[in-house]
């Protein structure tokens, strides 16, 4: 569930081993990602991991955990969106008629993006929410419409290139405060003082639960835990300094992360969402305004997906026809695979962005192989299914 | 005479648990035996062994059927020698005919192609035994309850049933369908059907059992002959809950205050049929302190009464007034009326009250998330000190309050919903059916948490079924019929016979 570990009716201190049997369930996926990562860091002979590949890894996949951020809320809700990648052509090709051919500025073009974003998430939510038309055929229309519009704006034709200031928003980095820039000091200091407060927090989180005489995972487990996420933090952070600092984009989608980590966990309207989509009825009955959270789950993940539509727009630099085909897929593949249930009411954010980084190293480290498209998309099939089954599983096993 | 079926010395364990421990049944051939026991004293369990749910060799013991050593490994097997079990979730496809569900699994088929004449040929043979009239070429969906379960019993008759076991047969039915079945029971028992009946409704067992076994805590505490003389239902209970329960329905210091709560000419339509008025012109009022019943039968409008004053969950077109504390107040939503000191408990815990899947302290928090939280960021640690707190005034059992609350017994449950409800401290409760489903030790137990809510000078509306339940527990008493107020009667002057007058006359 939340943060916080089921105590059941196990005593506190077990062995890390036995603990971590138990709670397959939630550190299963982590540990897939840690295998797969080490697996093609040795069949690609160190290439994975190298500075240059790292921030690559960050770039290609930065929009699909992005989008991937909200469609967890959507299917928490109970609901899909199969739109998102029609989407964000669609927002790309506005942000490139907006900038490159009426020539607004950057700092213009990208919250009226965002509103137009949020305006098609309306459209959609609206019927969805309010009309209880079943999500995945309003998306699926969505996903037409939205795809139709995009030819239609571009004319069938490449729009760009775009400006130095919009491309930033993907390819740009952040330069070196401290004049160094080989290594970037600035990258180097900010992922140490993520790392250093992450710990922080876990910290007195854990002190604050132990005070209440909440139950948690054991100490060992915890130290282990948070050693293997900062020490992981640390090393792409210098890995990154060595290569061009911090993408942008990595900046952004970070705050993101965080940002919907509390969402979901620590406040009313993300507790609010999970209960519709664990049972509606009951939810209804309790006061909660099902309707309305259902239509704003479906505006932010209008909000998001046009963000992602210009990230993408920024790194081609230009907008065409056919980005973002079949982004829909992978960002619902990365939530399912980060845990959530196609039911609705389970899921959370660590899991997704887990998810999405285990099909984005797989996508990687697979294309550095050299192993054709063909095979790619079979391995990345299975793996999905795999990662159900084994959650499937283990919920059964709990029973 | 031979036993039909004897059950020795049954022992069946789980993880951490003997659910079963040297458990004797014996069934006579053409008697009904009734099961009896506490939710989660083993009733269940031992049929699940009995019809082959867990086969032979999961559990100790041997099973005598017809004189000869059964070892059931699937359903298939003990449905094959006419042991047919109905569930209390009856397991009908709504959406198929009388007909495809009788034969479901059990198709009168040639080379796997239906023979749909024969079909339902056969089809209204079983349905005339078992009194339906019913076309069999009716979608299952359409009809009531009552006929469904008329429907799975005549598809065990399809089957040539021999030993019928019926779990809470009449746990979702209204009195006269629920008196239909037992009457069927009897005309079965004529024609040399055997039965094994698990019910909490000790009136009925009485009606209609031959002899009842006990079950407590997985053993058999004890077999009555109910054929020498009736058995009394003191008997009874004494033997499920192992003490005596002198009193049913704790005691109670009544002091009825104020008015709290008025209703004034509240009327509804029904959300589909546009021309159906469901509650006429009902007025009501609950005090502080007061327990007030609503009787009825099912489908007097009780329920949408209850729903459509709480937040309009139920119903179109409602008009009326809600007073509070002399005040009119808005119920106009479930927020609103939750805001105006309104809770309801739902009849359908598990689908209308509480998220199976999330553990209990967070079922417990859902309805006033506001109570722990500030500027719309929740304080967990709050939370679980809250769910604490309810967790021992409830007296809820359980390991903890990360407890998914589908782990939970019925009464535990009803504990977790009525925690929710308190922690948003309404100053009225509506109870619908607070102790449908739940056994005799729990029932009690809600029954003495509806006594401290009017202590604490909470009003309370208790809507139920079992008559003898509201008169003992309310200081007032309203019937409801065909979606009207019909009468109202003070505990000192109520009695069945005279609620049920009041249904009559009307």
């Amino acid at each position: 569930m939340a943060n916080t570990t089921e105590p059941g009716t196990a005593p506190a201190r077990k062995g890390v081993l036995a603990y971590l049997g138990s709670h397959l369930r939630e550190y299963g996926m982590l540990l897939a990602l840690l295998a797969i990562m080490i697996f093609f860091q040795i069949v690609t002979g160190g290439t994975l991991l190298k500075p240059v590949n790292i921030t690559n890894l960050f770039l290609q996949n930065s929009y699909i955990i992005i989008m991937a951020l909200g469609m967890l809320l959507v299917i928490v809700a109970g609901h899909i969106d199969l739109s998102v990648g029609s989407v964000a052509a669609f927002v790309g090709a506005i942000s490139a008629v907006l900038t490159v051919n009426v020539g607004l500025p950057v700092i213009v073009v990208i919250p009226l993006c965002i509103v137009a974003g949020m305006l098609i998430g309306a459209a959609q939510g609206y019927w969805i929410a309010y009309w209880r038309i079943p999500s995945f055929i309003v998306t699926l229309a969505g996903m037409l419409v939205f795809r139709g519009l995009t030819l239609w704006l571009l004319g069938g034709q490449n729009i760009g290139p775009f400006p130095k200031s919009f491309q930033s928003l993907s390819t740009g980095f952040i330069p070196d405060l401290f004049g160094v820039d080989k290594p970037n000091v600035t990258a180097i200091v900010l992922v140490a003082a993520a790392a250093a407060a992450l710990v922080w927090l876990a910290v007195r989180a854990r002190q604050r639960n132990a005070a209440y005489g909440i139950q948690q995972e054991p100490t060992a487990m915890f130290w282990i835990r948070n050693a293997v996420i900062a020490g992981a933090l640390v090393f792409v952070g210098v890995q990154l300094a060595y290569f061009r600092g911090l993408p942008n984009v990595l900046i952004i989608m970070s705050i993101l992360i965080v940002a919907y980590a509390f969402f979901t966990e620590s406040t009313v309207m993300g507790r609010r969402i999970y209960a519709i989509g664990g049972n509606l009825k009951a939810s209804r009955l309790s006061g909660i305004n099902a309707d309305r959270l259902t239509f704003l789950a479906f505006v932010n993940m209008g909000a998001l997906a046009a963000l992602a539509g210009m990230i993408v727009t920024a790194r081609l630099n230009s907008a065409t026809p056919k980005a973002g085909v079949g982004f829909e897929l992978d960002v619902i593949a990365a939530v399912f695979i980060g845990g959530a249930s196609m039911s609705g009411g389970v899921g959370k954010i660590v899991g997704v962005v887990v998810g999405a980084f285990i099909m984005g190293v797989m996508n990687n480290g697979m294309s550095i192989m050299g192993i054709g498209i063909d095979y790619q998309q079979v391995i990345k099939g299975l793996v999905l299914l795999a990662a159900v089954i084994f959650d499937v599983y283990n919920k059964s096993k709990q029973g | 005479m031979q036993p039909l079926l004897e059950m020795r010395s049954i022992t069946k364990t789980f993880p951490g648990v003997k659910a079963l421990d040297t458990v004797n049944l014996t069934v006579m051939p053409g008697e009904i035996h009734a099961l009896v026991g506490e939710n989660g004293a083993g009733k269940s369990t031992l049929m699940k062994v009995l019809s082959g749910v867990y086969p032979a060799g999961s559990y100790e013991g041997e099973i005598h059927y017809d004189g000869k050593l059964a070892e059931f490994r699937t359903i298939r097997d003990s449905e094959s020698v006419g042991i047919i079990i109905i569930h209390q979730e009856l397991a009908l496809v709504p959406l198929l005919s009388i007909a495809e569900n009788l034969f479901l699994g059990n198709e009168r088929a040639g080379g796997g192609v239906i023979d749909w004449h024969e079909t339902f040929a056969q089809t209204e043979k079983h349905l005339a035994r078992v009194g339906l009239n019913e076309p069999p070429s009716r979608l299952v969906g359409k009809i009531g309850v009552g006929k469904q379960q008329l429907v799975e019993i005549a598809k065990a008759l399809a089957k040539d049933v021999r030993l019928l076991i019926l779990d809470e047969p009449t746990a979702a039915l209204q009195e006269n369908d629920s008196q239909k079945l037992l009457d069927l029971l009897l005309e079965l028992k004529l024609h040399g059907v055997t039965s094994i009946i698990i019910s909490h409704k000790l009136n009925e067992v009485r009606r209609v059992a031959d002899r009842v076994t006990v079950i407590r805590d997985g053993t058999a505490v004890s077999t009555m002959d109910a054929r020498a003389e009736p058995i009394s239902e003191e008997r009874i209970i004494r033997d499920m809950v192992g003490r005596d329960m002198a009193h049913r329905y704790p005691e109670r210091e009544r002091k009825v205050g104020p008015v709290l709560m008025e209703v004034k000419g509240w009327n509804a339509w029904h959300p589909e049929q546009t021309e159906r008025q469901v509650i006429k012109d009902v007025n009501f009022n609950v005090r502080a302190g007061e327990i007030v019943g609503i009787a009825g039968l099912m489908g007097s409008g009780r329920t949408e009464l209850a729903m459509s004053i709480f937040g309009r969950s139920y119903g179109r077109n409602i008009s009326g007034s809600v007073l509070m504390n002399g005040k009119p107040v808005d119920v106009s939503s479930v927020k609103s009326a939750v805001g105006s000191g309104l809770a309801y408990v739902t009849e359908d815990r598990k689908e209308l009250g509480l998220i199976l899947e999330e553990p209990i302290l967070r079922n417990i928090s859902l309805a006033n998330l506001e109570g722990i939280s500030s500027g719309g960021v929740l304080n967990k640690a709050e939370e679980q000190q809250v769910a604490e707190r309810y967790r021992k005034a409830m007296r809820i059992r359980t390991p903890g309050v990360y407890q998914r609350v589908v782990n939970l017994s019925g009464g535990n449950q009803q504990k977790v919903v009525l925690s929710k409800w308190l922690f948003a401290d309404p100053q009225v409760l509506i109870l619908d059916e607070p102790t449908r489903g739940i056994d005799v030790g729990a029932k009690f137990e809600i029954y003495g948490i509806m006594n401290d809510l009017v202590a604490q000078g909470r009003g309370v509306v208790m809507i139920s079924s079992e008559m003898p339940e509201l008169l003992g527990m309310c200081d007032r008493i309203y019937v409801m019929n065909e979606g009207r107020l019909v009468g109202e009667l003070a505990a000192a002057e109520a009695s069945q016979e005279r609620i049920m007058a009041h249904i009559l006359r009307n």
